[in-house]
């Protein structure tokens, strides 16, 4: 699937020489670079045919960043005019990038519409869980309990579960990695843009100033083998730094058993599959549950017939069963009369 | 005008197939009943029978909120007032001459508006018990004398009709439906009209429903010779066609000219269309109307919301298309933060508003002007943008045409103006062609050699680029911009020249536009001063008033963001200055502040358009003292 060549260009072709104005430490930064490095090996990309739309916030200042075209919009609007930008020219690779508020907060309505509608474009989701353009506020991502500037006395919200309302709304490729890790990053970047159809890539991004470490338990080098397990299409979904923990499902309850407590085997483990919506569901749902490690990879890929394919096909098919419009003709109508 | 339609009746000219035919100047009939009655389609079809018969003609649909108001209430009478003539109509008739009643509530409704001396064709099978304490009637009103003052024919318009289909074995509901053309085959016959057209439209209409067809037309037809039969008229009446230029005609209300304006204009700019636009009434049928143009390349979006309707629409534009989004008051509100983005990132965007009552939801069917200062102040910032207001419906082809004319060559959002009584109302058009528009070009830059996204021409609009270009990439955004170069700037001196210079570019847009007209003396006491929809009733008045000998001049603004350059100088050749609209005094505060004259305001906020005997009253009030 993730299948790449070479291109004409180096990461460094896709930096516009402005100065990156992120909090030093940010996870934005890693997000940046990954995109910057995995851009020249995309399929057919062509740097002028790029167009990066955002938001507003920390996230949405991307589109400087990059040497493409770019259109730094209004505070969770970019969904719907990135919609607007490939569904009129559909021939540009469209990439939205945004943040936990801007997406799923104000921007929630043309998040969700976005994706059933399934417009071939990108959505890399900046998450961390908290607003930090504004200074420090609860998003809709952040945890029951939090404290937060706004919520100071423990924030009493409970949190959106991105991966699961894009299933629920109807996405096609939905998946999920964490600038932790780069060599990931840069996979899952390069699966979104292979993907034809909305891709949503949930990212998780380290806020250092207000809410640093809220991923540690999975997300820092020592807990990273026991707590999260990478995704991969047909094959058992195991994880641990020897590879022998798994998922077992008892009836509907996934389980992690031990393969070497000598009562199990990989025949017993899960195995993923990508086209698969039941279990995508089912796996959306291990951040509920301690216990089970932190799903990473491609939920779902699968496809549907694209928004500006199917109007481009009525175009077509409106011009061949009325002829190319004639706006003369149009303007006078079928009830026209003379005057002499 | 009152005087013209002669609706004397000899009581005794009965004598087969003898009735009278007296030639009238100009009509006005209003079709009323049950919001499911078919009130709007009979309307229509006889407004387009007239029209193309050569009669100019002016249209009011007038209908409630709710899509089946419980039948025989007095809130879900649904009405379709026809003004047609035998010379240039501006507005409805003040008073209506033949009131069609399909029920007890549509005659008490419109009851008031009917002259003296009126006809009145009812439907006498309403007129029991049950539909008379509906409407609210204490005693039946065909009964107690209190429609003496007018020439009432009862019919029993539903027992016709089903009588005429009994050989059908339609189901008795699909029958009943078929009562409005009867209703229309009786006002043909009345109007010594054809019924040909609508003929020809039932068969096109219900081309896969044959038992349709031929039903409707059996009583349609049926309607039409009831009268020849029982001769219950004593006369029957005649409108000349028009004395119109030459020319092709079609009869057009101001959404469909505005969908037409939007699909030529860009054809004529050479590029693409797309519409993102939220079903809102009364503005919905603009994105109807387009949905239906895809062989032209017409891109519709029916957006998740108002909001995603205009940032579509901006993202169109961004890539090099041109964007349109169409709404009303309440859609207008939620679009504003979108028309700052496309006046600070300097896209090409056509906004329509369809204007209705206000505020908040407010009246939703009925018309209003109420929305002009919200189109020209209401945004956060220093955020100007060019208003455009249509006169008339056929003027909305022309004023959207003007405003993707403009949105193009000066790089900005454009706001045009219509309304519930334009938009929905429709009048004979003298169909233009494509060549004979004015030029529009699309010009985008593809030549990296000096480019940057901020740099200006002449008309101070920057360069638009289709992402795509090679070598032109760059960004744009909502952040203040750093004047030629594009890029982020916090720069105190910088800001306030980028602000100075959006507004500049849009003042400058008055040398590219047409001077105010005045009708009548060049200069004197008084101006009435209009703006929108209001054109047709005063236009009417002020005629009428010159053919009484009184002294009063009229103009018309249809470019309210910038004013036609010579604005001040009308305003201030006459010593007072009348301005008539549909809200309370929105125009005159903007002439007030702008220009420091006082004009006198006279408003009307009843979701109803202004009669031109209103404003005759008012000139002559003013003229007096």
């Amino acid at each position: 699937m993730s299948e790449t060549v070479q291109t004409k260009y180096t990461a460094k072709d896709f930096s516009s020489g402005q100065d990156v104005r992120w909090c030093p430490g940010c996870g934005d930064f890693s997000i940046l670079a990954q995109v910057q490095r995995s851009f020249p090996n995309l399929i057919g990309i062509e740097k002028e045919k790029i167009v990066f739309i955002s938001g507003i916030g920390c996230s949405s200042r991307f589109p400087y960043y990059m040497d493409t075209y770019g259109f730094h919009t209004i505070h969770g609007r970019a969904a719907a005019i990135a919609s607007g930008v490939k569904t009129a020219n559909p021939e540009l690779s469209v990439w939205m990038a945004t943040g936990d508020g801007d997406c799923l907060s104000i921007g929630g309505n043309h998040f969700i519409h976005l994706l059933r509608r399934n417009i071939d474009m990108n959505v890399l989701l900046f998450n961390n869980r908290i607003y930090g353009l504004t200074k420090g506020q609860n998003s809709p991502t952040s945890e029951h309990g939090k404290i937060t500037k706004s919520t100071p006395l423990g924030n009493i919200e409970y949190p959106i579960n991105p991966v699961a309302l894009a299933l629920g709304a109807e996405g096609t490729l939905i998946a999920r990695t964490m600038d932790g890790d780069p060599k990931h990053m840069q996979e899952m970047i390069v699966r979104s843009h292979n993907h034809k159809g909305t891709s949503f890539l949930e990212i998780y991004q380290n806020c250092v100033i207000f809410n640093d470490g809220a991923f540690d338990h999975f997300m820092k080098k020592e807990n990273r083998a026991e707590k999260t397990i990478y995704m991969e299409h047909g094959k058992p979904l195991v994880f641990g730094k020897n590879k022998d923990k798994g998922i077992k499902l008892d009836g509907f309850k996934p389980t992690v058993i031990d393969l070497n407590d000598g009562k199990h085997s990989i025949n017993d483990v899960l195995v993923h599959d990508e086209k698969s919506k039941e279990l995508a569901f089912l796996l959306a749902q291990f951040n509920d549950h301690p216990e089970l490690p932190m799903p990473l990879g491609v939920f779902l890929d699968i496809d549907y017939s694209t928004f500006e394919d199917d109007l481009t096909a009525q175009i077509a098919e409106a011009k061949k069963k009325f002829g190319e419009g004639d706006i003369d003709e149009l303007l006078k109508g079928n009830a026209y009369w003379e005057i002499d | 005008m009152d005087d013209k339609t002669p609706v004397e009746k000899d009581n005794h000219s009965s004598g087969a197939n003898k009735t009278e035919t007296q030639i009238v100047d100009e009509v006005t009939i209003r079709f009323a009943g049950d919001s499911g009655d078919g009130m709007q389609l009979t309307g229509a079809q006889f407004s387009d029978t007239v029209a193309s018969f050569g009669n100019d003609l002016g249209t009011l649909p007038d209908y409630p909120a709710e899509i089946r108001a419980p039948a025989g209430s007095l809130y879900g009478v649904s009405g379709y007032t026809i003004h047609f003539s035998s010379h240039d109509v501006y507005a409805l008739g003040d008073q209506v001459d033949v009131l069609v009643a399909m029920n007890p509530a549509a005659l008490k409704v419109n009851l008031k508006d009917l002259k003296k001396n009126g006809i009145i064709v009812l439907n006498s099978d309403t007129f029991d018990r049950k539909n008379l304490e509906l409407a609210s009637y204490t005693e039946n009103p065909l009964e107690n004398g209190s429609l003496s003052a007018y020439h009432v024919y009862p019919i029993p318009i539903t027992k016709s009709t089903m009588e005429t289909l009994k050989v059908m074995n339609l189901p008795i509901k699909t029958a009943q439906k078929c009562k409005n053309f009867f209703a229309l085959g009786v006002v043909y016959w009345l109007y010594n009209q054809s019924f040909d057209f609508t003929l020809h439209w039932i068969s096109d209409k219900f081309k896969k429903k044959p038992e349709l067809i031929e039903a409707n037309t059996k009583v349609l037809k049926a309607g039409y010779y009831y009268c020849e039969t029982t001769e219950i008229f004593d006369a029957r009446f005649e409108v000349k066609p028009a004395d119109l230029p030459s020319g092709t005609y079609r009869n057009i209300n101001g959404n469909e000219a505005v969908a037409l304006g939007l699909v030529a204009a860009a054809s004529r700019a050479g590029i693409e269309l797309f519409l993102g636009s939220y079903p809102i009434t009364p503005a919905s049928e603009i994105l109807h109307e387009l949905s239906k143009y895809r062989q032209f390349g017409v891109k519709t979006f029916q957006a998740e919301d108002e909001i995603a309707g205009i940032t579509t629409a901006i993202g169109a534009s961004f890539a090099g298309k041109l964007g349109a989004t169409s709404t009303s008051g309440p859609g207008m509100a939620l679009k504003t933060e979108g028309i700052g983005l496309a006046v600070i990132a300097e896209l090409p965007l056509v906004i329509i508003d369809v204007q209705r009552g206000g505020p908040s939801t407010g009246l939703p069917t009925k018309t209003e002007q109420s929305d002009l200062l919200q189109a020209v102040y209401g945004r956060n910032g220093e955020c100007p943008v060019p208003v455009l207001a249509a006169a008339t419906p056929a003027d909305c082809f022309a004023m959207t045409v003007e405003a993707v004319r403009i949105a193009i060559k000066y790089m900005t959002p454009v706001i045009l103006l219509t309304d519930g009584y334009i938009g929905n109302g429709s009048e004979p058009w003298k169909v233009v062609k494509l060549s004979e528009l004015p030029d529009i070009k699309a010009e985008f830059r593809t030549n990296p050699e000096g480019f940057h996204p901020y740099i200006r021409n002449e008309f101070l609009a920057r360069p638009w680029v289709i992402p795509g270009t090679p070598g032109l990439e760059h960004r744009i955004g909502g952040l203040e911009k750093q004047n030629i170069y594009g890029n982020i700037s916090y720069d105190p001196d910088n800001h306030e020249y980028m602000v100075k210079i959006r507004e500049e570019k849009v003042k400058k847009i008055s040398e590219d536009i047409p001077e105010l007209e005045i009708h009548g003396d060049k200069t004197g006491k008084l101006l009435v001063l209009g703006w929108g929809s209001t054109y047709g009733a005063i236009a009417s008045a002020v005629e009428n008033q010159h053919a009484k000998g009184n002294k009063v001049s009229f103009a018309h603004l249809r470019y309210l963001n910038p004013m036609p350059r010579n604005t001040a100088v009308v305003l201030n050749s006459f010593e007072k200055v009348l301005i008539p609209e549909m809200n309370l005094g929105q125009l005159s505060r903007i002439i007030r502040s702008e220009y420091l004259i006082k004009p006198i305001i006279f408003d009307k906020v009843k979701g109803q358009p202004f009669k031109a005997i209103e404003i005759e009253t008012k000139i002559e009030e003013i003229l007096k003292g």
